[in-house]
């Protein structure tokens, strides 16, 4: 096991509660902003998801489409989001969400040896399936880090078999047939999913895509062991009046979350 | 069962949300199967006759090629299948395909509109509901084909991310199917996406390189020196050279988009500047940014503004197989005119880009050269009008 994956791993034992793993645009609207956002979270958090912008994001919805437009726009490179990473080594474990083409583009070894001295725990990459990941998981283990697999309501059986041999930190559990940003149904559909997950997959599963209340991470929280949250914080911040209204806003909505998640029955 | 290779080389690939792999496993599995059952074929083959309008004929452009310095031009029509381009032989095969995977929605992304209207067209044939994902700046300048997808029930979808072009409408058509994938089929219009898709599209548009092959042995009784083709996402090329790949004395020549010129940093082409990266599911030469950003293309023909390349052309532009060359907006222009004067028949302005390569290269190509004369041009007559002067 990886050192990423154990920290990851160490949270969860620890936590006994859901976790909470708020996102955060690296770069939106620009580079302090984003940072500031993270400090605001972080408080919270038990991990934080930090995006790396990129051109064309295939998974992502509008709002965080939009947000990394921003970002590419304000000028935010890569390795300035692994610098807001490394600023944030003190609070909770950060978990990378990047494009495979902003891994292969640095060279794989680069990357994560950077990402590794950044203190980051694991990286998601949602275009790239178990069976691609090969040598993009070489350069991460070698560098001490998690890839964090992704699985879908569309999973079969066989393929979140050989997803649970390569799970390593925990598996990301996309809530919806679809992008980020929409409305997650919590309802049989994700029950048989979770349920096809519990059966093949050893480490924690977190749900992310399209959970924006309270209500949503409580109703999650009873079925898995932890909750992502993205769009609804850009939404969050980039309605504010200023900056300070945004991680104010932040502020109260992760406490609400968290209070949710202490709320669910163990 | 035949096999579908994932890889050309070491490009191509998945590199997909995992939502849609279980989607590319059934295509697969649908195509392995379909492909080689007589039935299938005997549909396809028969509305391919019947409905297209195959074989496209051969035609010896005498006056154009007295124009270039060369002796024996030849054009296969695909201008002349119905919609007016190769993009149905595609799109026909796939749309029944997906009948047969009993998906009952269509969609599509579309540059020049050519896919977009023959998706539409296959999709009215075979009573499938329709959508179709445009960049609005393509809707503009190819507004007569927005107008016929319509008319064919299809709705188009406007694009406005980016910069509304081709990449942007691939990547809007990829999250509705990431979207709606268990009742969704994506018909993609070039020799592009995850694998299976570039494999696929490569056969149904290798009917191009099998006929022009025994055509041209009947007409010349040899081969043909060259084979010249366009290349965006490389559909109609991969279409062409497939029934020569193994005639080592033909030369083939695939012709990139230059845009505003190399030099310039405004162009289409990846073969040419980019280096491998990953868009729109696969590994194939790109144009990027060093961070790995995909650069916004240009080319005055929306089926090349695209930053992508199909990723069988990567590999056979590193075994050398084919030659990659280019030509600009205005050489394409120039060649558009020439065509259309010497020969009656008005060429796309994707098309124009292999005849202008043609007319700059005459005197290195060895003869019978033979171009894929991939689509007409009525769609692209107000554009090149303006850019002509003329009074439109």
């Amino acid at each position: 096991m990886s050192d990423g994956a154990a920290r990851l791993q160490r949270v969860f034992a620890e936590a006994g509660r859901p976790l909470f793993v708020p996102y955060v645009m690296g770069g939106f609207p620009d580079l302090a902003g984003s940072h500031a956002q993270a400090v605001a979270l972080a408080k919270h958090a038990d991990v934080l998801e930090l995006g790396i912008p990129f051109s064309d994001p295939l998974a992502d919805g509008p709002t965080i489409q939009a947000a990394g437009q921003r970002a590419l726009d304000s000028g935010t490179r890569p390795e300035d989001v692994i610098e807001i990473a490394a600023s944030l080594r003190a609070g909770p474990p950060v978990v990378l969400m990047t494009y495979v083409n902003t891994i292969l583009a640095a060279g794989e070894r680069a990357f994560f040896e950077h990402a590794a001295r950044a203190g980051v725990a694991g990286v998601i990459i949602p275009d790239l399936p178990v069976d691609e990941a090969g040598p993009v998981r070489e350069a991460a283990t070698r560098a001490g880090i998690a890839i964090v697999l992704l699985a879908a309501p569309t999973t079969d059986e066989a393929r979140m078999a050989a997803i649970g041999r390569a799970a390593e930190g925990f598996l990301y559990c996309v809530s919806v047939t679809g992008v980020t940003g929409g409305d997650v149904t919590v309802g049989d559909e994700l029950r048989d999913f979770i349920d096809r997950a519990r059966r093949h997959v050893q480490v924690p599963l977190v749900v992310g895509f399209g959970v924006r209340t309270p209500d949503h991470a409580a109703q999650i929280g009873e079925i898995a062991d932890g909750v992502v949250i993205a769009s609804q914080l850009i939404r969050l911040y980039d309605e504010a009046a200023s900056p300070e209204d945004g991680e104010k806003a932040l502020d109260a909505y992760a406490a609400s979350i968290v209070e949710a998640l202490d709320r669910v029955p163990a | 069962m035949s096999e579908i290779p994932t890889r050309f080389g070491p490009y191509g690939g998945r590199y997909v949300p995992e939502t849609v792999i279980g989607a590319l496993d059934e295509l697969e599995g649908a195509f392995s199967e379909h492909a080689e059952d007589a039935t299938f074929q005997a549909e396809l083959e028969g509305l391919l006759g019947s409905y297209v309008g195959r074989p496209t004929p051969l035609y010896r452009a005498k006056r154009l090629g007295e124009r270039y310095g060369i002796e024996k031009l030849y054009f296969k029509r695909e201008d002349l299948c119905h919609t007016g381009a190769h993009k149905i032989n595609n799109a026909l095969g796939q749309v029944l395909l997906a009948r047969r995977m009993n998906k009952g929605r269509i969609i599509a992304e579309t540059g020049a509109g050519q896919h977009g209207v023959a998706t539409a067209t296959a999709a009215a044939l075979l009573d499938m509901q329709c959508c179709v994902y445009m960049g609005r700046t393509d809707m503009q300048r190819q507004r007569l084909n927005v107008v016929r997808m319509r008319m064919l029930g299809a709705e188009v979808r406007p694009v406005d991310s980016g910069t509304a072009t081709l990449k942007d409408a691939t990547s809007e058509a990829i999250r509705d199917w990431v979207t709606n994938v268990r009742d969704t089929h994506y018909v993609i219009g070039s020799a592009v996406g995850p694998a299976p898709y570039p494999e696929i599209v490569a056969r149904f548009q290798a009917v191009i390189g099998v006929e022009a092959r025994e055509q041209i042995l009947a007409e010349e009784g040899c081969l043909p020196g060259a084979v010249v083709a366009c290349v965006g996402g490389g559909s109609n090329a991969i279409g062409i050279f497939r029934g020569f790949m193994d005639d080592a004395e033909v030369e083939l020549v695939g012709v990139e988009a230059a845009g505003h010129g190399l030099e310039t940093g405004e162009h289409g082409a990846p073969l040419a500047e980019g280096s491998p990266g990953v868009l729109h599911g696969s590994l194939s030469y790109l144009l990027q940014t060093p961070e790995g950003q995909v650069s916004e293309p240009h080319s005055i023909s929306a089926g090349l503004d695209y930053p992508g390349v199909g990723p069988e052309h990567s590999h056979l532009k590193d075994s050398g197989r084919v030659r990659y060359t280019n030509a600009t907006d205005k050489e394409a222009l120039d060649a558009f005119k020439a065509c259309s004067e010497a020969e009656g028949i008005i060429p796309a302005l994707e098309t124009s880009h292999a005849l202008a390569a043609i007319g700059r290269e005459s005197s290195r190509l060895v003869g019978p050269v033979m171009v894929c004369l991939s689509g007409r041009g009525d769609k692209d007559v107000d554009q090149a009008g303006a850019a002509m002067g003329l009074d439109v």
